[in-house]
């Protein structure tokens, strides 16, 4: 079900300065408001939850519902003040994660 | 009345290729604004949520229902004692009101969010932000839908 997520942001910034993080993870969010051929509802699966952190520490986290689209799309902007390491966790509902990493310098 | 693009039907059957044995019958209930003004109230706390601060930038006509880009800004210093704690957004006349919540903290330094949501038809999105000293503050646009998603 899960694919790999992808993730966008500088290796590089100033201190103080506020950046831009793009992320995106394949996945078909199934809405649950669907039904297959025979008739039959088709479950909902969907991510429903994302979080970053930077050095350990949560910087924004998202709870998504069925109405997101498929392979959700999030950007967002993040000050940064020192280098670190973003972590990026998104949850499915069957319990599964997915983790993504990217590193900054910051000078 | 705008001329189908010949690239809009062969997208659209690409998708209807992607569906697979999917067959597309189901018409949920949808919410309503008086629904979607409950939800938003238990979101944030039974607080109310006032004009202005808030700008959410979509399209005015979205021809694919399935994906609509989205862009929430609030007006905010975004410092530890006044930011932004939560955007939320909103649809009333999708089957299910609540699309999604942002949690921000002061590191984002930026109160602006981007993601794409489903619409199943015309209606409003609702943009509402609650603020660190207690305060909501929200927006609404319409969006007009060629071609509805949510599968539905």
């Amino acid at each position: 079900m899960m694919s790999k997520a992808r993730v966008r942001l500088p290796s590089k910034a100033k201190k103080g300065e506020v950046i831009e993080i793009k992320t995106l993870i394949n996945h078909t969010m199934e809405s649950g408001q669907r039904k297959d051929s025979a008739g039959n509802p088709i479950p909902r699966q969907i991510i429903n939850k994302m979080t970053a952190t930077f050095n350990g520490k949560e910087i924004l986290n998202a709870t998504l519902h069925p109405g997101v689209s498929a392979n959700p799309y999030i950007s967002f902007f993040t000050k940064v003040e020192e280098s670190g390491t973003f972590e990026f966790v998104w949850h499915d509902d069957d319990g599964s994660t997915v983790k993504e990493t990217a590193k900054i310098t910051v000078g | 009345m705008r001329a189908v693009k010949r690239r809009d039907v062969l997208r659209g059957a690409a998708a209807l290729a992607a569906a697979g044995t999917v067959v597309l019958t189901l018409r949920p209930a949808r919410a309503t604004p008086e629904k979607t003004a409950e939800v938003m109230g238990k979101l944030i706390g039974g607080k109310t949520a006032k004009e202005g601060r808030v700008t959410l930038t979509m399209p005015q006509i979205a021809e694919n229902g399935n994906t609509v880009p989205l862009t929430v800004s609030v007006e905010s210093p975004m410092t530890e004692k006044d930011y932004v704690k939560a955007v939320h957004i909103l649809a009333d006349g999708n089957p299910e009101p609540a699309v999604a919540t942002f949690g921000f903290t002061p590191q984002i330094g930026k109160a602006e969010i981007s993601t794409r949501m489903r619409m199943a038809k015309t209606q409003n999105i609702w943009a509402v932000a609650e603020m660190s000293d207690g305060s909501a503050w929200m927006t609404k646009t319409e969006v007009k839908v060629t071609i509805g998603g949510c599968g539905g």
